[in-house]
């Protein structure tokens, strides 16, 4: 158990080792640097982001990154950057556009139309019960009758 | 309950059938280029064999182009090399060499050993054109029109049958091969 938390940990640490390797003056361009490369996919191994990835093309990317940053650019002009080359593919956060409006919106009208439905429902239930309420009630002889029947099951 | 609603079950079976039936046929790798239909990016880089010599965009406009990505270190580039040299052969469309991330010495081998199919190379040495470019591995292939705007992307080995497929992309383009 011991041995297996040490290789976890040696894995672990790995795994971060990649990201450590550019040195940043300012705290706040280390911080956003971690943020863009969690939040970039890698284009050649389709589910990992760049800060996890080791391939060829994650390095060239988080060098850029990091060259950006250098040059005092904003997350917006190198987000832009990286989809201009790599397409909505690199975001793990997809933008709002045409091609996946479906997406976007599928759940809102669902949620609708499910709201509408069980607006409809009750509406109708409450109207059958309206419907029960308009029965005309028992006279005395009708209710005298009534009182016999459950009397006599009573008994029973 | 109308009758008809007893059929929203399957026809939401169907429906969903229908996806996932397409999903088993869509290659996950095959991500679509960014660039298709925008300009090639503007470089200035030096070419493969001849050191002192800067290639810029204006060597590569002018008439369709094939512009093939490779290296190396790539073993799928090696595999394709055969089919390069034959097309580079029996079409008149020139094929230039876009050496990826590679050694100049060691890719000039590579041209010395077993052919040279390019009309010339472009030497990328830090990959920041293919990043342009939107390449994320080697090999890759773009087909380029006469303005030098980027009409096709393919990704992986050229085979016999993209090679077809291309003719005809080219074709369209107004080259006869």
């Amino acid at each position: 158990m011991v041995r297996f938390f040490v290789v976890f940990l040696v894995l672990i640490s790995n795994a971060y080792a990649a990201i450590d390797t550019y040195e940043f003056k300012d705290k706040s361009k280390e911080h956003r640097f971690h943020d863009l490369s969690a939040d970039m996919r890698c284009p050649k191994c389709q589910n990992q982001n760049l800060a996890d990835s080791n391939a060829a093309i994650a390095q060239d990317l988080k060098q850029k990154i990091y060259l950006m940053l250098e040059a005092d650019k904003t997350d917006t002009e190198i987000v832009d950057y990286m989809v201009a080359r790599y397409g909505d593919f690199v975001l793990y956060e997809p933008r709002f556009n045409a091609q996946n409006a479906v997406l976007w919106l599928g759940p809102i009208v669902l949620l609708v139309l499910g709201l509408l439905m069980v607006i409809w429902l009750t509406r109708s239930r409450n109207k059958a019960k309206q419907d029960n309420k308009s029965i005309p009630e028992l006279d005395a002889k009708q209710q005298q009758q009534l009182q016999d029947v459950l009397n006599k099951d009573n008994k029973v | 309950m109308p009758r008809v609603l007893l059929f929203i079950p399957l026809v939401l079976f169907i429906t969903l059938s229908f996806f996932l039936w397409k999903g088993l046929s869509i290659d996950p790798r095959a991500l679509p280029s960014a660039l298709i239909d925008k300009p090639f990016p503007d470089f200035k880089v030096e070419a493969l064999l001849q050191s002192e010599r800067f290639l810029t965009k204006a060597d590569i406009v002018g008439r369709p182009v094939l512009v093939n990505v490779w290296a190396t270190w790539c073993p799928s580039c090696r595999q394709e090399h055969e089919q390069l040299l034959r097309m580079a052969q029996e079409s008149k469309i020139k094929i230039i060499g876009l050496n990826y991330k590679d050694e100049r010495q060691a890719a000039t081998q590579w041209l010395q050993q077993l052919g040279n199919p390019y009309a010339f190379n472009i030497y990328d040495e830090a990959g920041m054109l293919g990043l342009d470019l939107g390449v994320y591995g080697a090999p890759e292939t773009y087909l380029l029109d006469a303005q030098g705007v980027v009409r096709h992307r393919h990704i992986g080995v050229i085979t016999e049958q993209t090679w077809l497929d291309i003719q005809l992309l080219i074709e369209s383009l107004g080259v006869n091969k």
